[in-house]
């Protein structure tokens, strides 16, 4: 918008500083040891999960094997580099794939390093070798769930009790009033008579004045709590659930075929909005899947790509989603202090997002439930040489690990100013 | 206790004489002026409103109202949400330049900063600059094309122009372009474009402000009509007869730069520059001088002549202004590091002063012909000959590209009346001025933001402007505009300009393998600077005949004279319908919104019987020359030469928006023709006569008073400072049980320990020149309301950051009745002041909510939605720096003229999205740029990495030219500021704040109340022989 000439510049001298560095390394042997193989798995999470598996068909092919079925591990360099480049030097196996996967072009990856994609490779040998193991540990684990008491088991059984103390009581009363009826049929001295109809019936109970005041206070601290407790939801939208104008499914794409959250929200290890993904990040995939689906016409109509042609029309609708999470302009929040930083887990905040079809507020956002938080959650100093002088003083002065309120999480200025 | 002696600082002349209207409100925070809020209200209506909104606040707050979230269709690379991008950009206003960086938040420029890869201007910026960010969004911007005041669209416009320039043409008739001085060599090649295509037309280019006299001047020393270069930093005595250096004159960013390094005092560095200033009104510049004389416009060429005669060793009549010889003396005594320079437009005095520093040896060392200027190229001669050419009709065609001659020009009314005579008139301003309302055709230019261009403020040296948005409105830029009326189709400016950077330069140089490549450096760089020539200009001395033409003209004029100045805030009047510069107070008078004719005491008391008071309530007086008379009100201002009357250009604009509409009066008109060229001072025929119409002033003046607070303030002299270090220190001591200590060392609190960074500030008055450009950049930054006039009135300005101006009496100390007697020419202090973050901060204690508290880090902090706007703070504030809004200043039609910003749609856009915009009833403060400190430590904590020194600039530090402000954490002992205070940490008590200071010149503010500030001043330190002499 501002300097598209200056972007495209800057993006060309990275990619020309980068596949000169790339130069550099002439490994090129699958790494086995367990960094590397870590490495990849999280590079292979971020960028390639949502087309391949390793064991399963997805948009592109399942990656076991690869290092035996492709011609060489240079060849996958090159082709994870540019794939484009590659199948128009008309390479024999490039062109077989392009034709196999519906001439779908796999993105190219041209900041990579040699070391990265033998990184990937490493991950993708180490996982398929794995296979047999794993049903394994599930169901042990399956297996490990199922001692405990489930809860609903554990509310019958107090209702159950509950019931036969209040039969009891029935029963009791029962008793009560049967023996009055006999006593007072027999001749009793005055004293006995006195202690059989005593005054204390049902009815002097409850209209005594210590029980309407005992009542009266009950349903005035009651009603007090409601109202105070209504007062403090005013503004807070939790389990907010709007319809949103394209039935994405949270649950399909983050749950079913596990893409990373990362991978569409694209600004939240940068800074302070996650980013809501723009329609080209849907592009990525959905030029080859579910095409004729009239949520995914939605977004062609956005972009302007006429899936018959496959070819953009330039006539661009901003899609307009419906915000779910509101902070108030007087907090200020950054993602990529508590996600990069903080290492947190979306989920922490954001709840079982990929259990989730419509994608709702799951937590309070409040401020008692920022500084709760605040207040219970260790800093994140693993390497990070920011927090290096502070964790010192504070282990020096203090046995427990510093938390977030230790080094002024509760202040002000963090969030309001 | 020093030798100082102990001065008399007062901000006002009220203050000075304890009027009884300042008195009356000395004591109060908060000032009742009687101002009824709404009369018209009764208790009824109180609870009927109440109910009212109670219930609709209720049924409001149960339905959270749905908020959309759009995302990009398809996201540009380098644009994320939130995150704000840079681009090196310049400003330009006529021959005003300042190469900055524009700082771009979701597409919108927000704040400005300046570029320090920039050999000119070297990072600084000035007032004007930083405000210039609003402008883009102002209101009064055209929307597109107009034609004969009535909406079309470009193609119509050009079809009409086109044909009407072709029929003039054709016909032979004239066409002119008239501009103010134009920087861009391509602007400049693109005239000369439209120039082949319709041979007829002349470029004329004419300066508001006019510097002709001075090229005329320089054409006759030097054969060639050049402004030299002025290098401020090699003086080690500087002469200025009225030029504002600092302030107006000529590159005053790039002066104050130079001259800043001059002012720069340490322990180490016990020497500075000295500086004498001669002139009629108190400039900012003779603010900061060691001797100020009081001069008349007509002494002018005695004093010059005197120190000529001085200088080439001749005999001297004296021109009875003090400190002449003096001045002449050391001036020949440093030859080769001293400097001359004089605001005169007149040729045959600038050829004098030429000849001074001549002898000086100043040519090739503080002044470079070699290095000459662009800023200012205008030609009065021809601009009069064109005004008179269209009043004959003898021009067919006139574009007005960017300049407002209507207005801007002594004959701005025959030029509006000589229009009618032309055939075609069209002018390229982005607003409905003067000039373009009265041209039938009105083809806006893009905001300078908006546009592509080039500059070259002096030879070799380069920068360019890129767009830092899409243009907002239908507008085009007027080079495009040139380009198609010169028949050329298809044009698209930008590629100009990189057509024309790879045929100038890309071809002469050799780093650069492939042009994109180098037009990417310079842009990312925002400048592309050659090697300069070295050789200076041949002298032709013309002495005798300058001397016999000055001394002739310098007659002793009798009556007041009328100094015509620009103003500081405004500038030419360009700048008049931005409210961040009208809501600024003057360096000075600390007067807002208003024009205003300043006049001495002397004159005030015995000529017009009149008097101001602390309220700013005064009269207006009625001048008349040549038959035209203006009222102005009157403001009483010590240091204005008696007989002499200042008034400011500007003002009186006829056509422009809501914000700057009815105030004042243009005196344009008044500028008279001397010897070919403009002339601001006029020596007779003024008439000034007193009239009893009441006028109330806003100044800032004595707001927010100390209460006879002492050790504010603390100056000494260099002599003094050679000898001590400490001079002008004060230590102040406060009574224990049994003895007198130091007032640090008695506390009821155990004080803080900052484990992590401990935020901190110093400031040197001695290189503050109290521009104010830090106020303007802390109003942008952090969102400060502009109040309007009312409000400044009623003591509500909002500023966070204020520059309080002291005079300093220079009556004996003991004799307190003449101590009592205001200076006729009083020395000057500027004191930067903020929220001066205490350790043990009075407001905290009471604050009955906790909003505002104590951060780790040592920043005293403000949460507005906990504030219930008690002011208890503000009243328990030892530096009243607490601002309280006491209206909603956004989204209120009350405010829409002050403060746009908050007020309008495109105003709002200027808004910075990491600051929140505070609401009725709550209190502020200057925060130290706690968005910024946040930014830093999250950027260091992603790149898990310690943080750097200098990582955090605050807005007014990075506005700061001269580098007076600097803030940073203490804890880091090779921080700047942990250097220049030289602190030691208590090894017992490594992060405590009682750290010791080194710095023999630094002072904490009313140190005696044990406040423990985190900001440090240093002492203020004048290059005077000896203190001033007692009266």
């Amino acid at each position: 918008m501002m300097n598209d000439r200056l972007s495209d510049l800057v993006k060309l001298l990275t990619l020309v500083l980068f596949v000169t560095t790339s130069f550099t390394s002439f490994a090129q042997e699958i790494p086995t040891d367990a960094v590397a193989i870590s490495a990849g798995e999280a590079l292979f999470n971020g960028n390639c999960k949502s087309c391949h598996r390793v064991k399963q068909k997805l948009v592109g092919p399942a990656l076991a094997g690869v290092e035996n079925r492709a011609p060489s591990i240079a060849w996958i360099i090159e082709w994870v580099k540019n794939p484009a480049k590659k199948i128009a030097s008309g390479d024999e196996y490039a062109n077989k794939i392009y034709n196999e996967y519906n001439k779908s072009q796999m993105t190219a990856f041209t900041s990579y390093t040699d070391a990265q994609i033998l990184s990937i490779l490493a991950y993708v040998k180490s996982d398929a070798e794995k296979v047999e193991v794993a049903p394994a540990a599930a169901q042990q684990t399956a297996g490990g769930g199922s001692a405990g008491v489930p809860s609903s088991y554990l509310n019958a059984i107090v209702g159950g009790m509950l019931l036969i103390l209040l039969l009891m009581l029935v029963i009791l009363g029962l008793i009560v009033s049967a023996l009055k009826k006999y006593l007072n049929q027999k001749e009793l001295s005055e004293d006995d008579q006195q202690v059989v109809n005593s005054p204390y019936t049902f009815a002097t109970i409850t209209r005594s004045s210590g029980f309407i005041f005992l009542v009266v206070f009950i349903v005035a601290a009651v009603g007090f709590k409601t109202t105070i407790d209504g007062l403090y939801s005013i503004g807070v939208q939790q389990d907010y659930q709007p319809k949103q104008p394209i039935a994405f499914s949270h649950k399909l794409h983050a749950g079913s075929y596990e893409i990373d959250c990362k991978y569409c929200h694209t600004g939240v290890l940068k800074g302070k909005q996650a980013n809501i993904p723009s329609p080209n990040i849907c592009m990525n995939c959905h030029t080859q899947i579910k095409q004729e689906s009239p949520e995914i016409q939605k977004i062609y109509a956005a972009i302007g790509y006429d899936s018959k042609t496959a070819s953009y029309t330039g006539k661009q609708k901003p899609i307009e989603w419906v915000r779910i999470h509101n902070l108030p302009d007087l907090a200020y929040f950054n993602h990529a202090q508590h996600v990069n930083v903080g290492g947190i887990e979306c989920q922490t905040c954001h709840g079982p997002v990929q259990e989730m079809e419509v994608v709702k507020q799951y937590s309070l956002l409040t401020m008692g439930w920022c500084i709760d938080c605040h207040r219970k959650t260790d800093v994140n100093t693993k390497d990070n040489e920011y927090y290096n002088k502070l964790n010192e003083l504070h282990l020096s002065a203090k046995k427990s690990k510093m938390k977030v309120e230790d080094i002024g999480g509760l202040e002000c200025a963090k969030c309001h100013y | 206790m020093s030798t100082t002696t102990k001065k008399t600082y007062w901000k006002g002349l009220a203050q000075l004489k304890n009027d009884p209207s300042y008195v009356k409100h000395a004591d109060k925070e908060f000032v009742d002026m009687g101002v009824s809020e709404d009369p018209g209200h009764s208790r009824r209506d109180f609870l009927k409103m109440m109910g009212f909104s109670v219930a609709a606040a209720s049924l409001a707050a149960c339905e959270a109202p749905i908020r959309k979230a759009i995302p990009y269709v398809v996201k540009p690379v380098d644009a994320d949400a939130g995150i704000p991008n840079y681009y090196a950009s310049t400003y330009v206003n006529g021959g005003d330049y300042c190469s900055v960086v524009v700082k771009v938040r979701d597409g919108r420029p927000i704040k400005l900063d300046g570029n320090s890869l920039s050999s000119v201007t070297r990072g600084g910026t000035s007032a004007q600059v930083e405000a210039s960010v609003l402008s883009l969004y102002d209101n009064f911007r055209l929307r597109g094309p107009r034609i004969s005041d009535k909406p079309a669209d470009w193609e119509t416009l050009d079809k009409e122009v086109i044909s009407k320039l072709e029929a003039v043409s054709t016909e032979g008739g004239q066409i002119r372009i008239v501009s103010n001085t134009i920087l861009s060599p391509s602007t400049k090649a693109t005239i000369e474009k439209f120039k082949a295509k319709y041979p007829t037309t002349v470029h004329v280019q004419y300066d508001p402000i006019s510097y002709y006299g001075l090229l005329k001047a320089n054409e006759e020393s030097f054969g060639s009509a050049i402004i030299p270069s002025y290098d401020f930093s090699k003086a080690k005595v500087i002469v200025s007869l009225g030029a504002d250096f600092l302030g107006t004159w000529l590159s005053p960013i790039e002066f104050a730069k130079a001259y800043g390094t001059t002012r720069a005092v340490s322990e180490e560095k016990r020497d500075m520059s000295r500086h004498y200033q001669f002139e009629s009104n108190l400039s900012l510049t003779g603010a900061n001088a060691d001797y100020r004389s009081l001069m008349k416009p007509s002494q002018e060429g005695a004093v010059l002549a005197q120190i000529y005669n001085i200088v080439a060793g001749r005999s001297a009549a004296d021109s009875g202004v003090a400190h002449v010889e003096k001045a002449a003396k050391e001036l020949l005594a440093n030859k080769g590091a001293s400097l001359v320079v004089c605001s005169s437009n007149d040729k045959e005095v600038q050829v004098l002063v030429n000849e001074i520093n001549n002898l000086l040896g100043s040519y090739g060392t503080t002044i470079l012909t070699s290095l000459p200027v662009n800023f200012r190229q205008g030609n009065d001669e021809a601009m009069t000959a064109f005004i008179e050419d269209a009043k004959a009709s003898k021009i067919g065609a006139v574009i007005f590209f960017n300049c407002n001659p209507v207005y801007d020009h002594p004959k701005g009314a025959e030029l509006s009346g000589a229009l009618k005579n032309t055939k075609l008139a069209v002018s390229t301003s982005y607003t409905p001025d003067e000039t373009a309302s009265a041209s039938g055709y009105m083809a806006p230019d893009h905001h300078y933001l908006e546009s592509w261009n080039d500059f070259e403020p002096k030879p070799n040296y380069y920068s360019l402007s890129q767009p830092a948005i899409t243009p907002i409105f239908k507008t085009r830029q007027a080079q495009e505009s040139f380009l198609v009326w010169a028949g050329e189709k298809e044009v698209e400016y930008y590629s100009v300009v990189s057509e024309n950077w790879k045929n100038w330069f890309f071809s002469k140089q050799t780093s650069a393998l492939d042009f994109q490549s180098f037009w990417d450096k310079c842009l990312y760089e925002g400048v592309y600077e050659l090697p300069t020539e070295v050789t200076e200009l041949p002298f032709t001395s013309h002495v005798d005949d300058a001397l016999a033409k000055v001394s002739n003209g310098s007659k002793s004029a009798s009556g007041f004279e009328l100094v015509i100045y620009e103003s500081y805030g405004i500038g030419n009047g360009s700048q008049a319908n931005n409210p961040l510069l009208q809501e600024l107070p003057d360096p000075i008078t600390k007067a807002t919104w208003d024009h205003y004719v300043t006049i001495s005491q002397k004159d005030a008391r015995e000529i017009l019987k009149l008097d101001n008071d602390a309220e700013g309530n005064t009269k207006l007086i009625s001048l008349t020359l040549g038959g035209s008379t203006i009222k102005l009100p009157a403001l009483i201002q010590p240091g204005q030469t008696p007989g002499t009357i200042g008034v400011a250009l500007g003002y009186g604009r006829a056509k422009v928006g809501a914000v700057a509409e009815g105030i004042g009066v243009n005196v344009y008109p008044w500028v008279a023709s001397v010897n070919g060229s403009l002339n601001y001072n006029i020596s007779s025929g003024l008439k000034v006569a007193s009239t009893e119409d009441d006028f109330q002033l806003a100044q800032t003046q004595i707001h927010q008073t100390y209460m006879g607070r002492e050790s504010v303030i603390q100056e000494s002299v260099l002599s003094e400072f050679k000898e001590n270090p400490a001079a002008g220190r004060e230590y102040p001591k406060i009574t224990n049980w049994d003895e007198k200590v130091d007032p640090a060392s008695l506390s009821l609190w155990k004080g803080h320990e900052y484990k992590s960074h401990y935020w901190g500030m110093a400031i040197d008055l001695n290189t503050c020149n109290g521009c104010a450009a830090c106020v303007v950049a802390c109003n942008v930054e952090n969102n400060v309301a502009l109040v309007g006039k009312k409000e400044v009135i009623n003591r509500r300005e909002m500023h966070w950051l204020r520059i309080d101006r002291y005079y300093s009496s220079d009556a004996n100390p003991e004799d307190y009745k003449a101590a009592e007697i205001a200076s006729e020419n009083p020395e000057v202090v500027f004191q930067p002041m903020m929220c001066q973050h205490c350790n043990n901060a009075p407001c905290e204690t009471v604050c009955p909510v906790a909003a505002t508290t104590h951060s780790t880090e040592g920043l005293n902090q403000m949460t507005y939605n906990r504030c219930i706007g008690t002011r208890y703070c503000a009243n328990n504030c030892p530096y009243k720096v607490r601002r309280f809004n006491w209206f909603k200043y956004h989204d209120n039609q009350q405010f829409y003229h002050s403060n746009p910003a908050m007020n309008t749609d495109l105003g709002r856009m200027v808004l910075n999205p990491e600051v929140t915009v505070r609401s009725r009833g709550v209190m502020e403060k200057c925060s130290f740029c706690v968005q910024r400190i946040q930014t830093g430590k999250l950027t260091a904590k992603k790149e898990r990495r310690p943080m750097k020194d200098g990582e955090v600039i605050t807005a007014c530090q990075a506005a700061c030219s001269t580098g007076a402000i600097v803030f940073g954490d203490m804890n880091n002992p090779e921080s700047h500021i942990s250097k220049l205070l030289k602190i030691e940490s208590d090894p017992k008590r490594p992060y405590g704040i009682d750290k010791k200071i080194g710095n023999p010149r630094a002072y904490r503010v009313l140190e005696d109340i044990g406040v423990k500030p985190n900001i440090f001043y240093l002492t203020k330190i004048k290059n005077r022989d000896e203190h001033k002499e007692h009266a």
